[in-house]
């Protein structure tokens, strides 16, 4: 299962057309999700307002569970566009993936890690800056003596652990489905009849449990970085 | 077209460093550009809708409260008004009643003077009548008793002396009676 992407280099920066071509997508999808949520507001919800309003609550709940609303509160909007935007990625690779040729076009922009340790490190730099904006850069720069001086190594190696496992995580998961999705496309594409209704079922289960898994990474990557927002914003850890 | 393009990604990907710098800084822009245009179109207003139900409801709890305090008080309002018109009724009966009694009273009182005063009148008349009856009787008496010594004694004694024997002969039967 041997793919080639489509890089193309310009002005000394490597581009992988696909993944611009998907997380545009996936960027235009969300806007749009969110936009005719949001077209026609009312005090009295309807429709997809309530599920946009459903959204808010999912994550203002994630917030609240993590750290007090005083300081939770500015990041409702970056958690809702996370969550919406990587569970919209996921979801993106799930019903087919396009290639021509030997080149891959279509798959979730969340199965090339270079997209996941973008967001990762994002959130991580996102998470050093409001530590160092709300608390004071020389609270801030305590919290890496603490609860112990000498931890102050493993403070750092945290740092890159962090970064890695987050945006690893979601990566591997999505790539993982995506494989052995492409696995059974193959055998059902070229296995013959039997090949075809062996697939089938399988392959049904399988995009089922990665709809699950899809939403369970949206959900644990914007958790996650409430937890680690937490970690660097509230005041007695 | 194809063909040529993929062997144009093929030529590229040959000197590809395995980083995908461009990738990085489009998937941060885009990423960045969403989030300030949800923000903008989509979330804030909605978060403002939210924020005005939000404080529609505190409202209408608030309204909801403060009438049922009103209508608290007016039913306590009500029962006090209730109880004192009962209390203003009952006096007002007592009232009657008590004037009733005195009414029932002076005319009981009235009555009886009434008859007490007829009572005297009556016995004054017969006082009267008695007197001037027996006043009369002494008259016809003396005349008749003058008339029948007269013709008895002729004029052996005088008129005077007459009366006299008959004023006593009175006297001694008004005692005896």
């Amino acid at each position: 299962m041997e793919h080639k992407a489509p890089i193309v280099e310009w002005l000394g920066l490597t581009f992988n057309l696909s993944n611009i071509l998907m997380t545009t997508i996936t960027s235009l999808i969300v806007f749009i999700i969110a936009i005719a949520a949001t077209r026609s507001l009312q005090l009295r919800p309807r429709g997809m307002q309530n599920f946009l309003e459903w959204v808010f609550d999912f994550v203002r709940g994630i917030i609240n569970s993590t750290m007090d609303w005083q300081t939770g509160g500015r990041f409702l909007t970056l958690g809702v566009t996370l969550i919406m935007y990587i569970f919209v990625a996921n979801m993106l690779g799930l019903p087919f993936s396009v290639r021509f040729g030997d080149t891959l076009w279509w798959k979730s922009p969340t199965a090339d890690p270079t997209i996941t340790l973008t967001l990762a490190v994002m959130i991580v730099g996102l998470t050093h800056y409001y530590g160092v904006k709300l608390k004071g850069v020389q609270e801030y720069g305590r919290d890496y003596l603490r609860p112990m001086a000498f931890l102050f190594p493993l403070k750092i190696i945290e740092e890159f652990s962090n970064t890695l496992t987050l945006g690893l995580r979601l990566y591997g998961n999505i790539f993982a489905g995506e494989i052995l999705l492409g696995l059974l496309a193959g055998l059902a594409t070229n296995g013959g009849v039997f090949g075809a209704l062996g697939a089938a079922i399988p392959m049904m289960v399988w995009q089922a449990f990665s709809i699950f898994v899809g939403c369970i990474q949206a959900f644990i990557f914007t958790m996650l970085t409430m937890v680690y927002m937490a970690h660097k914003v509230s005041q007695d850890h | 077209m194809l063909i040529s393009m993929n062997m144009f990604l093929l030529g590229a990907a040959e000197h590809h460093t395995g980083l995908n710098t461009g990738d990085i800084i489009f998937q941060l822009l885009i990423f960045v550009i969403l989030l300030a245009l949800l923000r903008k179109f989509a979330f804030g207003p909605l978060m403002g809708i939210m924020k005005q139900r939000e404080e529609h409801i505190a409202n209408e709890i608030e309204q909801a409260e403060k009438h049922h305090q009103e209508a608290k008080k007016l039913a306590e309002e009500q029962r006090a008004f209730m109880k004192q018109s009962r209390q203003e009724a009952q006096a007002l009966i007592e009232n009657a009643r008590k004037l009733g009694e005195e009414q029932k009273e002076q005319i009981i009182a009235a009555a009886r003077e009434e008859a007490e005063r007829l009572k005297e009148a009556a016995k004054k008349e017969i006082e009267r009548e008695k007197e001037q009856a027996v006043a009369a009787l002494r008259e016809q008496v003396a005349s008749l008793s003058v008339l029948i010594a007269s013709k008895v004694i002729e004029k052996e004694l005088s008129e005077q002396d007459q009366a006299k024997l008959i004023n006593e002969y009175i006297q001694e039967v008004g005692e005896g009676r």
